[in-house]
């Protein structure tokens, strides 16, 4: 269980980009977070695992407090979080196994990584996240000479390899093209089912929240539109989600 | 109103146009320049000399026979019967002149024939006592005969006969190297190498310096005033422990200095020591983090066997160094190798163990005071704050007070020690008076600019300098310019470096700090794969820039070509110095070439 609780942030000079969201995700749930560009589903992930300092309010994980948590808790609640990022974020010259057993780094001590060593066991289960995600062949190529979609996957390693309970995907398939959108969301998909991993991810598309997410919550200008089941947004909720003017697509 | 601005703009004009003709007519008083000295005749020959010297650089040298043709002479007429000269009408070569004496100052012709064609040498007076005055040099053509009209010398006037004599020197056998050629081979060696290790060590240690350097890496380092003032204190008493414990145990272990096979058994029993303690401590920490106990216990056992280790660990490096530069030979080189390696490490041991002191006392004591700050109520907390911010304030003060004794040698105490201890708890006092208890301040931002602070100092000291004082420290020769070279590359490589830094993408180091990683690993991971083609492109610049000091910074002592090259020009030996700038030149271009290709394979 993830509790939210009156989280606010605001940038040093900028808007204030949470504005007292509270909601609670049950373990195992798949949450899609939606609203414009610029209202805050960004920053809302990124305080999770306090890749961001919130300015007010608490985040619980399992009775524990995450924004009180000492640099050495707080790395201990990050390996059981795993991040998926738009742009991917992997280390471009470095090798895509390599890439994935970073995933690690939070469960290996740190004199041994700075010889680069992981356990064989790790190693092993690189190979089998890669697997799963269908690219095992590429496991020695340097990371950048994969295609986006491709890239994609060897985040989803990545996170995977962390063994998380939760997965927060900050728009995993904003830079894919559709059919790659839906293998990405099917790999997602089968990690929350199969593996019982809470999943929080942000979607600009609205066909790919009813299709994935078992919830949505909505955010505008930082404060929290909606919370429900994807076909409670109807029209009139859409409106308010999205301002007056605009048009459903899709 | 239109005509009005064009005007002022006009006016601008005008007056900066005046400004800049001023500034430049007084650069030229300043720095003066006289180009009437270009055009003056003396200067012109010597300038044509000059350049003519170097123009033939002196490499190559034959050996040489010598055939010397002479007449007797006399300077002046003797009284009396005037001398003749002698009958010549072989095949061999032989000089004539228009009479047999002279007197001081008169001219006088002298022809000689037969000689080898085209070939060159001088013409000279030879005095009584054997002395050469050179009258001319000549050349025969291709006949072999030369005429000159020569001056008699106004000096050495006696009575018996001297002689005018031409001198002929063959080259017999091929070319050879010259004595300048082999020395400036030599030195240009030296040369290459001082720059090599000017640049490796400068590079070893200007990595990790950049790290602390770099803005994006230290801005998230922050940590409150509490723990802050924790660790200073731990840091100064975790280096004054450091620093006991390392002359205790030199002390302890002197005895045995000398004895190689205690040493080496020393050194195999702490490192499988250390070796278990490390697979212990490190064994399978899954899920739980180590308890406490383990770790202090494992990084304790790891530090004292660490140092063990490296004392046993560079005296045997010493002693093994000593021991093999005999039987070796020529390659004995090897032997002093090692043995320096030994005593670059007795030298670091202390610093490195003093240092380690300190960082583990200084992040244990900050633990403490992360903690303090985490848990208890403001109020306590900023007594806390109170109390120890002065005590750091005082001691870092007083530290401070203590450079100022050694350098300016004071002997009172109330100026070197108290007061500065007084200002520094005062400023202590009022930080923890103005912070709030709790609020982290920004160490990493702090760090940061010191860092970069001294960086910046250092760097503004040209090499040259540097060696200047280096040649004090460790006497003349490459060594202190290695060092003078090495130093100032520390400085301008970290700030490249950390630049390269600043600007590598943050992505993948938020990705990798979300996977749980620490620091350490971040850089590891995240950070060092971004920057390795910048890093290695800057080091190669910088290994070029090395090159070319370490041909100039012989002329303060620092070794290497330049030494040789102001030798020369001090003796104003051209064509032996032109010969050393030749070998720069081919260097410099070399080295440039070879740095380029290998940029650009890397990047
Ligand atoms: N580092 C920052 N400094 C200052 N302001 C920021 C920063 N990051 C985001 N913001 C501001 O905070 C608000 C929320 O940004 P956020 O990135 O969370 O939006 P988003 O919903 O993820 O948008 P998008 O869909 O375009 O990714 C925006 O107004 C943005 O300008
Ligand atoms: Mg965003």
């Amino acid at each position: 269980m993830l509790e939210i609780k009156n989280l606010s942030k605001k940038y040093e000079g900028g808007p204030l980009a949470l504005d007292d969201v509270s909601f609670n995700i049950p373990q195992g749930e798949f949450l899609a977070v939606i609203g414009l560009s610029g209202s805050g589903k960004s920053t809302l992930l990124r305080c999770i695992n306090r890749l961001i300092e919130p300015t007010a309010g608490d985040i619980v994980w399992n009775d524990i407090n995450v924004t009180a948590a000492s640099d050495d808790e707080l790395r201990t609640v990050r390996r059981k979080i795993g991040m998926v990022f738009q742009h991917f974020n992997l280390v471009s010259r470095s090798s895509v196994l390599t890439n994935v057993l970073s995933g690690r780094l939070g469960y290996t001590n740190p004199a041994m990584s700075f010889f680069n060593k992981f356990s064989q066991e790790d190693v092993d289960n690189a190979y089998k996240e890669l697997e799963r995600v269908g690219i095992a062949e590429k496991a020695h190529q340097r990371a950048d000479e994969l295609s986006g979609g491709q890239q994609q996957r060897v985040g989803i390693a990545r996170a995977m390899m962390q063994n998380p309970a939760i997965i927060l995907a900050d728009e995993p398939v904003a830079s894919l093209d559709p059919v790659l959108a839906h293998s990405i969301m099917q790999h997602l998909e089968k990690i929350n089912k199969e593996h019982n991993v809470t999943v929080l991810c942000s979607l600009h598309f609205l066909d790919l929240v009813h299709q994935y997410a078992d919830r949505a919550i909505a955010l505008n200008d930082g404060k929290l539109m909606f919370d429900g089941p994807p076909n409670e947004i109807d029209d009139a909720k859409f409106k308010e989600i999205y301002g007056k003017d605009a048009e459903r697509v899709g | 109103m239109n005509n009005k601005k064009s005007f002022k703009k006009s006016l601008g004009l005008g007056l900066s146009i005046a400004i800049g003709i001023f500034i430049f007519a007084y650069a030229f008083q300043v720095t003066d320049v006289d180009f009437g000295t270009t055009r003056d005749e003396v200067r012109q020959t010597s300038l044509t000399r000059v350049l003519r010297a170097l123009a033939h650089p002196d490499l190559v040298e034959y050996e040489t026979s010598e055939l010397n043709v002479e007449i007797p002479f006399y300077l002046p007429c003797p009284e009396g019967e005037t001398p003749s000269l002698p009958d010549n009408a072989s095949n061999e070569p032989y000089i004539t002149a228009t009479a047999a004496c002279a007197g001081p100052g008169e001219m006088l012709t002298v022809e000689g024939f037969n000689f080898p064609a085209y070939v060159q040498g001088p013409l000279n007076f030879i005095t009584s006592s054997g002395v050469k005055k050179q009258l001319e040099k000549f050349q025969a053509d291709a006949d072999g005969y030369f005429i000159y009209e020569i001056e008699v010398p106004k000096r050495q006037p006696v009575a018996e006969a001297q002689a005018i004599r031409a001198t002929v020197r063959t080259n017999i056998g091929g070319p050879m190297w010259s004595k300048n050629a082999i020395a400036t081979w030599d030195k240009i060696i030296e040369t290459i190498f001082i720059a090599l290790l000017a640049t490796t060590i400068g590079t070893l240690i200007a990595i990790p310096t950049s790290f602390i350097a770099a803005r994006n890496l230290m801005v998230d380092n922050t940590s409150p005033l509490t723990s802050v003032a924790f660790s200073v204190i731990g840091w100064l008493i975790g280096i004054w422990i450091g620093s006991q414990t390392t002359q205790w145990l030199l002390t302890l272990f002197e005895p045995i200095a000398d004895n190689l096979a205690l040493n080496l058994a020393g050194t195999f029993v702490s490192f499988a020591i250390l070796y278990a303690v490390l697979r212990w401590s490190i064994g399978t920490d899954e899920d739980e983090k180590a308890s406490l106990a383990k770790r202090v216990t494992s990084t304790i056992g790891l530090a004292v066997f660490g140092i063990a280790f490296a004392i046993f660990f560079s005296i045997s490096f010493r002693a093994i160094g000593t021991l093999i530069t005999e039987p070796l030979g020529s390659f004995g080189f090897f032997g002093n190798f090692i043995f320096q390696l030994g005593e670059i490490m007795v030298m670091l041991t202390p610093a490195l163990i003093a240092i380690f002191f300190g960082a583990f006392v200084g992040s244990s004591l900050s633990k403490i005071g992360q903690r303090i700050s985490d848990y208890m109520p403001a109020a306590q907390v900023k007594l806390i704050n109170i109390l120890l911010a002065s005590i750091a304030g005082a001691a870092l003060f007083a530290l401070f007070g203590a450079g100022v004794e050694w350098f300016y040698q004071i002997a009172n105490p109330v100026k070197t020690l108290y007061i500065p201890a007084g200002v520094g708890a005062a400023l202590g006092l009022i930080l923890a008076i103005t912070t709030t208890a709790k609020s982290p301040l920004p160490t990493g931002l702090i760090i940061y600019t010191i860092t970069r602070t001294i960086l910046n100092g250092t760097r503004s000291v040209e090499p040259l300098v540097m060696a200047i004082i280096a040649v004090i420290w460790v006497g003349i020769g490459p060594f202190a310019g290695s060092l003078a070279l090495a130093l100032h590359t520390v400085a301008a490589l970290a700030k490249l470096y950390s630049e390269q830094v600043e600007s590598i993408s943050a992505g993948p180091i938020e990705a990798v700090q979300a996977t749980g990683a620490n620091q350490l690993q971040t850089i590891v991971y995240a950070v060092v794969p971004q920057i390795i083609p910048p890093y290695i492109s800057f080091t190669m610049y910088r290994w070029d820039i090395n090159v070319r000091m370490s041909t100039i910074i012989g002329f303060v002592g620092g070794g290497g070509i330049g030494f040789l090259l102001s030798q020369n020009i001090n003796l104003l030996d051209y064509r032996a110095a032109s010969a050393q700038m030749l070998a720069i030149a081919v260097v410099v271009a070399s080295m440039d070439y070879i740095s380029s290709v290998i940029r650009e394979k890397f990047v």
